[in-house]
Protein backbone atom coordinates (compact mmCIF):
# COMPACT_ATOMS: atom_id res chain seq x y z
CA UNK A 1 0.00 0.00 0.00
CA UNK A 2 1.16 3.65 -1.20
CA UNK A 3 1.23 6.49 0.89
CA UNK A 4 -1.41 7.79 -1.28
CA UNK A 5 -3.61 5.19 -0.49
CA UNK A 6 -2.48 5.12 2.88
CA UNK A 7 -4.06 8.87 3.22
CA UNK A 8 -7.56 7.87 1.57
CA UNK A 9 -8.31 5.58 3.94
CA UNK A 10 -7.43 7.97 6.37
CA UNK A 11 -9.82 10.88 4.99
CA UNK A 12 -12.04 7.95 4.42
CA UNK A 13 -12.23 7.31 7.88
CA UNK A 14 -11.96 10.66 9.35
CA UNK A 15 -15.49 11.14 7.13
CA UNK A 16 -17.06 8.29 8.60
CA UNK A 17 -16.20 9.74 12.07
CA UNK A 18 -17.74 13.05 11.41
CA UNK A 19 -20.84 11.97 9.80
CA UNK A 20 -21.13 9.38 13.17
CA UNK A 21 -23.08 11.58 15.87
CA UNK A 22 -21.76 9.61 18.44
CA UNK A 23 -18.06 10.33 17.56
CA UNK A 24 -16.48 12.53 20.33
CA UNK A 25 -13.05 13.96 20.86
CA UNK A 26 -11.42 13.74 24.16
CA UNK A 27 -8.97 16.30 25.21
CA UNK A 28 -6.07 16.20 28.06
CA UNK A 29 -6.68 20.22 28.69
CA UNK A 30 -9.50 22.05 26.92
CA UNK A 31 -6.96 25.40 27.07
CA UNK A 32 -3.86 23.70 25.97
CA UNK A 33 -4.07 23.15 22.48
CA UNK A 34 -3.26 24.59 19.27
CA UNK A 35 -5.96 24.71 16.46
CA UNK A 36 -4.78 25.21 12.33
CA UNK A 37 -7.39 27.16 10.66
CA UNK A 38 -7.55 27.83 6.85
CA UNK A 39 -9.07 31.43 5.88
CA UNK A 40 -9.38 31.79 2.72
CA UNK A 41 -8.88 31.77 -0.38
CA UNK A 42 -12.82 32.41 -0.54
CA UNK A 43 -13.06 34.73 2.12
CA UNK A 44 -14.62 37.97 1.91
CA UNK A 45 -11.98 39.60 4.15
CA UNK A 46 -9.17 38.65 2.29
CA UNK A 47 -9.88 41.08 -0.48
CA UNK A 48 -9.38 38.60 -3.24
CA UNK A 49 -7.80 34.96 -3.07
CA UNK A 50 -4.97 35.44 -0.08
CA UNK A 51 -5.15 32.08 1.52
CA UNK A 52 -4.04 32.57 5.38
CA UNK A 53 -2.92 29.49 7.25
CA UNK A 54 -3.23 30.31 10.72
CA UNK A 55 -2.22 28.40 14.16
CA UNK A 56 -4.37 29.01 16.91
CA UNK A 57 -3.71 28.92 20.71
CA UNK A 58 -7.22 29.66 21.84
CA UNK A 59 -7.83 32.96 20.43
CA UNK A 60 -4.61 33.96 20.03
CA UNK A 61 -2.72 33.85 16.75
CA UNK A 62 0.65 31.79 17.27
CA UNK A 63 1.68 31.43 13.71
CA UNK A 64 0.40 32.58 10.44
CA UNK A 65 1.62 31.52 6.95
CA UNK A 66 0.00 33.32 3.84
CA UNK A 67 -0.49 31.79 0.32
CA UNK A 68 -0.23 32.90 -2.94
CA UNK A 69 -1.10 32.09 -6.84
CA UNK A 70 -4.32 31.68 -6.61
CA UNK A 71 -4.76 34.35 -9.22
CA UNK A 72 -1.38 33.67 -10.73
CA UNK A 73 -1.64 34.26 -14.37
CA UNK A 74 1.71 34.01 -15.91
CA UNK A 75 1.76 37.86 -16.63
CA UNK A 76 5.98 37.98 -16.78
CA UNK A 77 5.55 34.98 -19.67
CA UNK A 78 3.00 36.79 -21.17
CA UNK A 79 5.21 40.00 -21.62
CA UNK A 80 8.30 37.76 -22.80
CA UNK A 81 5.58 36.70 -25.66
CA UNK A 82 4.04 40.13 -27.04
CA UNK A 83 5.11 43.54 -28.09
CA UNK A 84 5.69 46.27 -25.71
CA UNK A 85 2.19 47.85 -26.73
CA UNK A 86 0.30 44.90 -26.70
CA UNK A 87 1.12 44.44 -23.18
CA UNK A 88 -0.49 47.72 -22.17
CA UNK A 89 -4.09 45.93 -21.71
CA UNK A 90 -2.36 43.22 -19.70
CA UNK A 91 -1.61 46.22 -16.62
CA UNK A 92 -5.17 47.18 -16.44
CA UNK A 93 -4.99 43.68 -14.63
CA UNK A 94 -2.50 43.87 -12.28
CA UNK A 95 -4.17 46.29 -10.01
CA UNK A 96 -7.51 46.09 -10.89
CA UNK A 97 -8.21 49.10 -8.60
CA UNK A 98 -6.51 51.63 -10.57
CA UNK A 99 -5.74 50.31 -13.37
CA UNK A 100 -4.72 53.83 -15.15
CA UNK A 101 -1.60 53.82 -12.76
CA UNK A 102 -0.48 50.76 -13.83
CA UNK A 103 -0.68 52.07 -17.35
CA UNK A 104 1.36 54.97 -16.83
CA UNK A 105 3.61 53.04 -14.70
CA UNK A 106 4.24 50.99 -17.55
CA UNK A 107 5.03 52.82 -20.42
CA UNK A 108 6.93 55.10 -18.41
CA UNK A 109 9.51 51.92 -17.68
CA UNK A 110 9.41 51.61 -21.57
CA UNK A 111 9.42 54.95 -22.47
CA UNK A 112 12.75 54.87 -20.52
CA UNK A 113 13.85 51.78 -22.59
CA UNK A 114 13.62 53.77 -25.45
CA UNK A 115 15.02 57.11 -24.60
CA UNK A 116 11.70 59.89 -25.07
CA UNK A 117 10.30 62.10 -23.34
CA UNK A 118 5.86 62.85 -23.59
CA UNK A 119 4.98 66.34 -24.42
CA UNK A 120 3.88 68.24 -21.40
CA UNK A 121 0.53 68.57 -21.80
CA UNK A 122 0.94 64.38 -21.40
CA UNK A 123 2.60 64.21 -18.47
CA UNK A 124 -0.25 66.57 -16.97
CA UNK A 125 -2.54 64.29 -17.88
CA UNK A 126 -0.78 61.51 -16.90
CA UNK A 127 -0.67 63.05 -13.27
CA UNK A 128 -4.45 63.49 -13.35
CA UNK A 129 -5.11 59.79 -14.28
CA UNK A 130 -2.65 58.59 -11.52
CA UNK A 131 -4.13 60.71 -9.19
CA UNK A 132 -7.85 60.03 -10.05
CA UNK A 133 -6.89 56.41 -10.14
CA UNK A 134 -5.04 57.04 -6.14
CA UNK A 135 -8.23 58.44 -4.67
CA UNK A 136 -10.01 55.73 -6.49
CA UNK A 137 -8.17 53.10 -5.15
CA UNK A 138 -7.60 54.69 -1.24
CA UNK A 139 -11.14 55.07 -1.67
CA UNK A 140 -12.02 51.59 -1.95
CA UNK A 141 -8.98 50.72 0.42
CA UNK A 142 -10.56 53.33 3.19
CA UNK A 143 -14.62 51.62 2.82
CA UNK A 144 -13.06 48.28 2.85
CA UNK A 145 -11.31 48.85 5.72
CA UNK A 146 -14.05 49.86 7.68
CA UNK A 147 -16.25 47.04 6.21
CA UNK A 148 -13.66 44.34 7.49
CA UNK A 149 -14.14 45.74 11.06
CA UNK A 150 -18.13 46.18 10.68
CA UNK A 151 -18.46 49.39 9.73
CA UNK A 152 -20.71 48.69 6.60
CA UNK A 153 -22.42 52.30 5.19
CA UNK A 154 -18.97 53.76 5.25
CA UNK A 155 -18.12 50.98 2.15
CA UNK A 156 -21.58 52.06 0.12
CA UNK A 157 -20.52 55.73 0.77
CA UNK A 158 -16.86 55.42 -0.76
CA UNK A 159 -18.45 53.31 -3.24
CA UNK A 160 -20.99 56.35 -4.43
CA UNK A 161 -17.85 58.49 -5.09
CA UNK A 162 -15.86 56.18 -6.95
CA UNK A 163 -18.93 55.65 -9.18
CA UNK A 164 -18.68 58.89 -10.14
CA UNK A 165 -15.13 58.36 -10.83
CA UNK A 166 -15.66 55.26 -13.05
CA UNK A 167 -18.08 57.67 -15.20
CA UNK A 168 -15.40 60.06 -15.51
CA UNK A 169 -12.83 57.17 -16.68
CA UNK A 170 -15.59 56.16 -19.20
CA UNK A 171 -16.07 59.49 -20.27
CA UNK A 172 -12.12 59.83 -20.82
CA UNK A 173 -10.72 56.47 -21.72
CA UNK A 174 -14.30 54.89 -23.08
CA UNK A 175 -14.04 52.03 -20.36
CA UNK A 176 -14.73 51.74 -16.82
CA UNK A 177 -12.22 48.83 -15.38
CA UNK A 178 -9.95 48.14 -18.39
CA UNK A 179 -9.10 51.52 -19.17
CA UNK A 180 -5.47 50.86 -21.32
CA UNK A 181 -5.54 54.50 -21.87
CA UNK A 182 -1.80 54.84 -22.10
CA UNK A 183 0.48 54.18 -25.11
CA UNK A 184 4.11 54.42 -25.65
CA UNK A 185 5.17 58.08 -26.07
CA UNK A 186 1.70 59.51 -25.39
CA UNK A 187 -2.05 58.66 -24.46
CA UNK A 188 -4.67 56.98 -26.57
CA UNK A 189 -6.81 60.63 -26.68
CA UNK A 190 -6.74 64.08 -25.51
CA UNK A 191 -8.71 65.23 -22.56
CA UNK A 192 -11.90 67.07 -24.02
CA UNK A 193 -13.44 69.53 -22.81
CA UNK A 194 -16.50 67.81 -21.22
CA UNK A 195 -13.87 65.35 -19.18
CA UNK A 196 -12.38 68.41 -17.92
CA UNK A 197 -15.42 69.82 -16.26
CA UNK A 198 -16.49 66.31 -15.03
CA UNK A 199 -12.75 65.79 -13.04
CA UNK A 200 -13.92 69.89 -12.27
CA UNK A 201 -17.45 69.26 -10.60
CA UNK A 202 -15.62 65.44 -9.11
CA UNK A 203 -12.95 67.51 -7.74
CA UNK A 204 -15.37 70.54 -6.25
CA UNK A 205 -17.74 67.74 -4.54
CA UNK A 206 -15.55 65.38 -3.11
CA UNK A 207 -13.78 67.28 -0.38
CA UNK A 208 -17.34 67.21 1.59
CA UNK A 209 -18.58 63.58 0.92
CA UNK A 210 -15.50 62.22 1.45
CA UNK A 211 -15.05 64.28 5.15
CA UNK A 212 -18.70 62.69 5.56
CA UNK A 213 -17.14 59.45 5.31
CA UNK A 214 -14.40 60.60 7.64
CA UNK A 215 -16.34 61.81 10.33
CA UNK A 216 -18.24 58.85 10.40
CA UNK A 217 -15.38 56.70 11.06
CA UNK A 218 -12.92 58.87 13.04
CA UNK A 219 -15.70 59.86 15.60
CA UNK A 220 -16.54 55.94 15.74
CA UNK A 221 -15.08 54.54 18.48
CA UNK A 222 -15.49 50.59 17.94
CA UNK A 223 -13.63 51.20 14.48
CA UNK A 224 -10.93 53.34 16.31
CA UNK A 225 -10.39 50.53 19.30
CA UNK A 226 -10.53 48.30 16.74
CA UNK A 227 -7.69 49.77 14.92
CA UNK A 228 -5.17 51.41 17.55
CA UNK A 229 -2.05 49.31 18.37
CA UNK A 230 -3.34 46.68 16.23
CA UNK A 231 -0.95 45.22 14.12
CA UNK A 232 1.97 46.80 15.05
CA UNK A 233 5.46 46.98 13.18
CA UNK A 234 8.46 49.04 14.02
CA UNK A 235 10.39 51.17 11.67
CA UNK A 236 13.29 49.36 11.42
CA UNK A 237 11.80 46.31 10.33
CA UNK A 238 9.25 48.14 8.05
CA UNK A 239 11.90 49.31 5.97
CA UNK A 240 14.22 45.65 6.33
CA UNK A 241 10.66 43.97 5.01
CA UNK A 242 10.47 45.90 1.84
CA UNK A 243 7.00 47.39 2.99
CA UNK A 244 6.04 50.14 0.67
CA UNK A 245 3.33 53.03 -0.05
CA UNK A 246 0.81 54.16 2.48
CA UNK A 247 2.16 51.36 5.01
CA UNK A 248 5.56 52.62 5.22
CA UNK A 249 4.43 56.11 5.43
CA UNK A 250 2.46 54.74 8.56
CA UNK A 251 5.32 54.09 10.63
CA UNK A 252 7.41 57.23 10.15
CA UNK A 253 9.57 56.74 7.16
CA UNK A 254 9.07 59.52 4.85
CA UNK A 255 9.42 57.21 1.67
CA UNK A 256 7.29 58.71 -1.38
CA UNK A 257 8.76 58.75 -5.31
CA UNK A 258 6.55 61.14 -5.70
CA UNK A 259 8.99 63.33 -4.15
CA UNK A 260 12.18 61.01 -3.84
CA UNK A 261 12.44 60.77 -7.37
CA UNK A 262 10.27 63.01 -9.50
CA UNK A 263 8.46 61.58 -12.48
CA UNK A 264 6.06 62.99 -14.46
CA UNK A 265 5.47 66.59 -13.46
CA UNK A 266 5.49 65.93 -9.55
CA UNK A 267 8.33 68.52 -9.01
CA UNK A 268 6.03 71.74 -10.18
CA UNK A 269 3.48 70.76 -7.72
CA UNK A 270 2.80 71.64 -3.89
CA UNK A 271 2.01 68.74 -2.42
CA UNK A 272 2.88 67.47 0.93
CA UNK A 273 3.65 63.81 1.72
CA UNK A 274 1.39 62.51 5.16
CA UNK A 275 3.71 60.39 7.61
CA UNK A 276 2.38 59.17 10.94
CA UNK A 277 4.28 57.73 13.50
CA UNK A 278 2.31 54.55 15.05
CA UNK A 279 2.43 51.73 12.68
CA UNK A 280 -0.23 50.03 13.75
CA UNK A 281 -3.38 50.24 11.53
CA UNK A 282 -4.65 53.15 12.41
CA UNK A 283 -2.02 54.99 11.27
CA UNK A 284 -1.73 53.27 8.16
CA UNK A 285 -5.61 54.07 7.86
CA UNK A 286 -4.93 57.98 8.48
CA UNK A 287 -2.08 58.17 6.00
CA UNK A 288 -4.95 56.62 2.98
CA UNK A 289 -7.54 59.41 4.74
CA UNK A 290 -4.79 62.63 4.07
CA UNK A 291 -3.28 61.35 0.64
CA UNK A 292 -6.67 61.43 -0.63
CA UNK A 293 -7.40 64.89 0.54
CA UNK A 294 -3.41 66.03 -1.22
CA UNK A 295 -4.13 63.89 -4.37
CA UNK A 296 -7.09 66.66 -4.43
CA UNK A 297 -4.79 69.34 -4.55
CA UNK A 298 -2.71 68.24 -6.94
CA UNK A 299 -5.61 67.46 -9.56
CA UNK A 300 -6.87 70.69 -8.63
CA UNK A 301 -3.14 72.02 -9.49
CA UNK A 302 -2.93 69.89 -12.66
CA UNK A 303 -6.58 71.26 -14.04
CA UNK A 304 -5.14 74.57 -13.77
CA UNK A 305 -1.75 74.59 -14.69
CA UNK A 306 -2.46 72.45 -17.65
CA UNK A 307 -0.13 73.48 -21.43
CA UNK A 308 -2.50 73.34 -24.44
CA UNK A 309 -0.21 70.90 -27.54
CA UNK A 310 0.13 67.48 -28.55
CA UNK A 311 0.05 64.25 -25.75
CA UNK A 312 2.06 62.09 -28.61
CA UNK A 313 6.01 62.72 -28.19
CA UNK A 314 7.40 63.47 -31.64
CA UNK A 315 8.73 60.11 -32.58
CA UNK A 316 7.28 58.61 -35.57
CA UNK A 317 9.18 55.59 -35.90
CA UNK A 318 8.14 54.59 -31.82
CA UNK A 319 4.95 56.05 -31.63
CA UNK A 320 1.98 54.57 -32.89
CA UNK A 321 0.17 57.45 -35.49
CA UNK A 322 -3.39 58.69 -34.77
CA UNK A 323 -5.98 56.18 -36.85
CA UNK A 324 -7.36 59.16 -39.04
CA UNK A 325 -3.89 59.85 -40.43
CA UNK A 326 -2.85 55.90 -41.14
CA UNK A 327 -5.83 55.63 -43.35
CA UNK A 328 -4.92 59.36 -45.60
CA UNK A 329 -1.55 59.62 -45.05
CA UNK A 330 1.44 56.88 -46.69
CA UNK A 331 4.63 57.62 -43.97
CA UNK A 332 1.65 56.76 -40.90
CA UNK A 333 0.87 54.12 -42.87
CA UNK A 334 4.40 52.66 -43.49
CA UNK A 335 4.99 53.56 -39.38
CA UNK A 336 1.80 51.74 -38.39
CA UNK A 337 2.39 48.09 -40.59
CA UNK A 338 6.38 48.40 -39.09
CA UNK A 339 5.41 48.85 -35.75
CA UNK A 340 2.33 46.33 -35.02
CA UNK A 341 4.16 43.78 -37.14
CA UNK A 342 7.70 44.36 -35.78
CA UNK A 343 7.09 46.38 -32.45
CA UNK A 344 9.09 49.25 -30.85
CA UNK A 345 12.84 47.62 -31.25
CA UNK A 346 14.38 49.61 -28.18
CA UNK A 347 18.04 49.42 -27.98
CA UNK A 348 19.82 46.32 -26.09
CA UNK A 349 20.07 47.20 -22.54
CA UNK A 350 17.40 47.07 -19.09
CA UNK A 351 16.13 49.98 -17.34
CA UNK A 352 13.88 49.79 -13.90
CA UNK A 353 11.59 52.65 -13.48
CA UNK A 354 9.32 52.75 -9.90
CA UNK A 355 6.41 55.31 -9.52
CA UNK A 356 4.54 55.80 -6.10
CA UNK A 357 1.48 53.51 -7.19
CA UNK A 358 -1.55 53.89 -4.83
CA UNK A 359 -0.42 50.66 -3.07
CA UNK A 360 3.62 51.82 -3.12
CA UNK A 361 6.81 51.66 -4.90
CA UNK A 362 5.45 49.55 -8.29
CA UNK A 363 8.05 48.90 -10.64
CA UNK A 364 8.46 47.66 -13.94
CA UNK A 365 12.11 45.92 -14.85
CA UNK A 366 12.64 45.67 -18.45
CA UNK A 367 15.28 43.60 -19.98
CA UNK A 368 16.02 44.45 -23.88
CA UNK A 369 17.56 42.94 -26.64
CA UNK A 370 16.78 45.02 -29.30
CA UNK A 371 14.19 42.79 -30.14
CA UNK A 372 9.68 43.87 -30.82
CA UNK A 373 9.44 42.04 -27.56
CA UNK A 374 10.84 42.41 -24.33
CA UNK A 375 13.58 39.31 -23.19
CA UNK A 376 12.52 39.81 -19.33
CA UNK A 377 10.14 41.65 -17.79
CA UNK A 378 9.58 41.30 -13.88
CA UNK A 379 6.78 43.33 -11.77
CA UNK A 380 7.92 44.73 -9.12
CA UNK A 381 4.20 44.54 -7.40
CA UNK A 382 3.61 46.81 -4.48
CA UNK A 383 1.16 44.62 -2.90
CA UNK A 384 3.15 41.16 -2.58
CA UNK A 385 6.28 42.82 -0.69
CA UNK A 386 3.07 44.52 1.65
CA UNK A 387 1.89 40.71 2.11
CA UNK A 388 4.65 39.79 3.02
CA UNK A 389 4.82 41.39 6.84
CA UNK A 390 1.60 39.80 7.26
CA UNK A 391 2.87 37.17 9.66
CA UNK A 392 4.59 39.83 11.57
CA UNK A 393 2.02 41.70 11.83
CA UNK A 394 -0.45 39.11 13.23
CA UNK A 395 1.45 37.29 15.47
CA UNK A 396 0.37 37.15 18.95
CA UNK A 397 -2.71 39.33 18.19
CA UNK A 398 -5.68 38.12 18.31
CA UNK A 399 -7.64 36.13 16.02
CA UNK A 400 -10.49 38.99 15.02
CA UNK A 401 -7.93 41.85 14.46
CA UNK A 402 -6.31 39.23 11.65
CA UNK A 403 -8.93 41.40 9.24
CA UNK A 404 -8.08 44.78 10.48
CA UNK A 405 -4.51 43.98 9.71
CA UNK A 406 -5.22 42.86 6.37
CA UNK A 407 -7.57 46.02 5.43
CA UNK A 408 -5.19 47.96 6.75
CA UNK A 409 -2.19 46.50 4.19
CA UNK A 410 -4.95 47.05 1.56
CA UNK A 411 -3.52 44.18 -0.87
CA UNK A 412 -4.63 44.06 -4.48
CA UNK A 413 -4.67 40.06 -5.15
CA UNK A 414 -4.51 40.58 -8.93
CA UNK A 415 -0.85 42.65 -8.46
CA UNK A 416 0.36 40.20 -5.67
CA UNK A 417 0.01 37.09 -8.29
CA UNK A 418 0.44 38.72 -11.38
CA UNK B 1 26.26 58.38 -11.37
CA UNK B 2 27.27 56.44 -8.68
CA UNK B 3 30.72 56.90 -8.82
CA UNK B 4 31.70 56.56 -4.90
CA UNK B 5 29.34 53.63 -4.90
CA UNK B 6 31.40 51.71 -7.50
CA UNK B 7 34.73 52.66 -6.61
CA UNK B 8 34.22 51.74 -2.99
CA UNK B 9 32.67 48.61 -4.06
CA UNK B 10 35.72 47.98 -6.14
CA UNK B 11 38.45 48.76 -3.84
CA UNK B 12 36.30 46.64 -1.09
CA UNK B 13 36.10 43.57 -3.65
CA UNK B 14 38.76 43.87 -6.44
CA UNK B 15 38.10 40.39 -7.32
CA UNK B 16 34.36 40.16 -6.96
CA UNK B 17 33.34 42.69 -9.10
CA UNK B 18 33.09 41.72 -12.70
CA UNK B 19 31.54 44.14 -14.69
CA UNK B 20 30.25 47.62 -14.18
CA UNK B 21 27.51 48.65 -16.96
CA UNK B 22 25.91 51.92 -17.16
CA UNK B 23 22.68 52.32 -19.02
CA UNK B 24 20.22 55.53 -19.36
CA UNK B 25 21.04 57.05 -15.88
CA UNK B 26 21.31 53.53 -13.95
CA UNK B 27 24.40 51.51 -12.80
CA UNK B 28 24.65 47.89 -13.10
CA UNK B 29 27.44 45.78 -11.27
CA UNK B 30 28.11 42.14 -12.63
CA UNK B 31 29.26 40.66 -9.17
CA UNK B 32 30.94 37.00 -8.40
CA UNK B 33 28.07 34.37 -6.97
CA UNK B 34 30.45 33.44 -4.39
CA UNK B 35 30.75 37.02 -3.09
CA UNK B 36 26.99 38.15 -3.42
CA UNK B 37 26.25 37.92 0.56
CA UNK B 38 29.57 40.35 1.55
CA UNK B 39 28.97 42.72 -1.33
CA UNK B 40 25.28 43.31 -0.30
CA UNK B 41 26.17 43.23 3.97
CA UNK B 42 29.02 46.19 2.63
CA UNK B 43 25.86 48.06 0.78
CA UNK B 44 23.68 48.02 3.68
CA UNK B 45 26.23 49.22 5.88
CA UNK B 46 28.68 51.52 4.54
CA UNK B 47 28.10 55.27 5.08
CA UNK B 48 28.65 56.18 1.10
CA UNK B 49 26.33 53.38 0.16
CA UNK B 50 22.99 52.62 2.89
CA UNK B 51 21.23 50.61 0.19
CA UNK B 52 18.92 49.74 3.13
CA UNK B 53 15.84 48.75 0.72
CA UNK B 54 15.37 46.25 -1.07
CA UNK B 55 13.14 46.66 -4.13
CA UNK B 56 13.20 43.68 -5.65
CA UNK B 57 15.05 40.11 -6.62
CA UNK B 58 14.07 38.47 -10.00
CA UNK B 59 15.85 35.87 -12.05
CA UNK B 60 16.12 35.97 -15.60
CA UNK B 61 17.20 33.40 -18.05
CA UNK B 62 19.80 34.31 -21.01
CA UNK B 63 19.53 31.32 -22.60
CA UNK B 64 23.35 30.82 -22.69
CA UNK B 65 25.39 27.81 -23.23
CA UNK B 66 27.27 29.42 -20.19
CA UNK B 67 26.08 31.36 -17.19
CA UNK B 68 22.46 30.46 -18.05
CA UNK B 69 20.85 32.24 -15.07
CA UNK B 70 20.78 36.01 -13.80
CA UNK B 71 20.09 37.03 -10.70
CA UNK B 72 19.04 40.43 -10.39
CA UNK B 73 19.00 42.42 -7.25
CA UNK B 74 17.64 46.29 -7.49
CA UNK B 75 18.16 48.19 -4.63
CA UNK B 76 17.02 51.63 -3.33
CA UNK B 77 18.77 53.52 -0.02
CA UNK B 78 15.89 55.88 1.54
CA UNK B 79 18.30 57.56 3.49
CA UNK B 80 20.01 58.50 0.45
CA UNK B 81 18.08 58.13 -2.44
CA UNK B 82 19.84 56.44 -4.76
CA UNK B 83 19.70 52.80 -6.88
CA UNK B 84 21.72 50.29 -7.48
CA UNK B 85 21.61 47.22 -9.52
CA UNK B 86 23.53 43.92 -8.83
CA UNK B 87 23.81 40.91 -10.87
CA UNK B 88 24.87 37.27 -10.63
CA UNK B 89 25.31 34.74 -12.51
CA UNK B 90 24.44 31.18 -12.01
CA UNK B 91 25.23 28.27 -14.36
CA UNK B 92 22.96 25.55 -15.18
CA UNK B 93 25.25 22.73 -13.75
CA UNK B 94 24.99 24.77 -10.36
CA UNK B 95 21.49 26.38 -9.62
CA UNK B 96 22.69 27.15 -6.14
CA UNK B 97 22.88 30.76 -5.06
CA UNK B 98 23.85 32.50 -1.22
CA UNK B 99 20.55 33.88 -0.26
CA UNK B 100 20.55 37.41 0.95
CA UNK B 101 17.78 37.00 3.42
CA UNK B 102 20.42 37.84 6.24
CA UNK B 103 20.85 41.32 4.99
CA UNK B 104 17.37 42.15 4.12
CA UNK B 105 14.82 39.79 5.65
CA UNK B 106 12.35 41.07 2.85
CA UNK B 107 14.27 39.18 0.14
CA UNK B 108 12.66 36.28 1.26
CA UNK B 109 9.14 36.03 -0.96
CA UNK B 110 10.84 37.76 -3.70
CA UNK B 111 13.68 35.00 -3.61
CA UNK B 112 10.58 32.03 -3.43
CA UNK B 113 9.43 33.53 -6.12
CA UNK B 114 13.10 33.50 -8.80
CA UNK B 115 12.84 29.83 -7.13
CA UNK B 116 9.51 29.55 -8.57
CA UNK B 117 9.74 31.07 -11.46
CA UNK B 118 13.32 30.11 -12.74
CA UNK B 119 14.37 27.41 -10.46
CA UNK B 120 16.99 28.88 -8.57
CA UNK B 121 17.31 27.39 -5.35
CA UNK B 122 18.38 29.86 -2.50
CA UNK B 123 21.12 28.62 0.43
CA UNK B 124 19.93 30.04 3.69
CA UNK B 125 16.59 31.09 2.31
CA UNK B 126 14.32 29.02 5.45
CA UNK B 127 10.93 28.74 3.56
CA UNK B 128 12.26 27.68 -0.24
CA UNK B 129 8.48 26.70 -0.86
CA UNK B 130 7.35 27.69 -4.84
CA UNK B 131 5.46 30.87 -4.50
CA UNK B 132 2.80 31.06 -6.85
CA UNK B 133 3.22 27.43 -8.57
CA UNK B 134 1.53 23.92 -7.35
CA UNK B 135 4.44 22.30 -4.86
CA UNK B 136 3.73 19.31 -7.07
CA UNK B 137 4.55 21.38 -10.35
CA UNK B 138 7.55 20.14 -12.22
CA UNK B 139 9.02 23.11 -14.74
CA UNK B 140 10.45 26.41 -13.77
CA UNK B 141 7.72 28.99 -16.16
CA UNK B 142 9.72 31.89 -16.80
CA UNK B 143 13.04 29.55 -18.19
CA UNK B 144 12.62 30.31 -22.43
CA UNK B 145 12.53 26.05 -22.89
CA UNK B 146 8.87 25.92 -21.23
CA UNK B 147 6.45 26.67 -24.10
CA UNK B 148 4.50 29.44 -23.64
CA UNK B 149 1.03 27.58 -24.07
CA UNK B 150 2.19 25.20 -20.77
CA UNK B 151 2.72 21.64 -20.57
CA UNK B 152 -0.12 19.31 -21.11
CA UNK B 153 -0.92 17.47 -18.14
CA UNK B 154 1.58 19.40 -15.91
CA UNK B 155 -0.77 20.14 -12.91
CA UNK B 156 -3.36 18.05 -11.74
CA UNK B 157 -6.48 17.94 -11.51
CA UNK B 158 -8.57 17.50 -8.04
CA UNK B 159 -8.72 14.15 -7.31
CA UNK B 160 -13.20 13.67 -7.29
Amino acid sequence: MNLEQAMDIRQQRILAALENKNTTVHFDDALDNQMILNMGPQHPATHGVLRLLIKLDGETVVACVPELGYLHRGYEKLAENCSYHEFIPHTDRLDYLSPLMNNTAYVLAVEKLIGIETPKRAQYLRTIICELARISSHLLGVGALAMDVGALTVFTWTFREREKLYDIFELLTGARFTTSFTRVGGLANDMTPEVKTAIHQFIEQIPEKFDECIKMLNTNRIFVERLDGVGVISKEKAVAMGMCGPNIRGVGVEHDLRRKEPYLVYNELDFTIPVFHGGDCLSRYYVRVNEVKESIKIVRQCLEKIPDGPVHANAPKKVLPRKERIYTKMEELIHDFMLINFGVNPPVGEVYHAIEGSKGELGFYIQSRGEGNPWRLKIRSPSFMNLQSTSLLVEGGMISDIVAVLGSLDPVMGEADK
Amino acid sequence: MLTTVVEKLKSQFPSGVLEVKEFRGETTVHIKKEDNVAVCTFLRDDEACRFDYCSDICGADAYTPENRFEVIYNLYSIPLNHRIRLKVFVDESDLHCPSVTGVWPGAEWPERETYDMVGIVFDGNKDMRRMYMPEEFQYFPLRKDFPMMGIPNSISLPRK
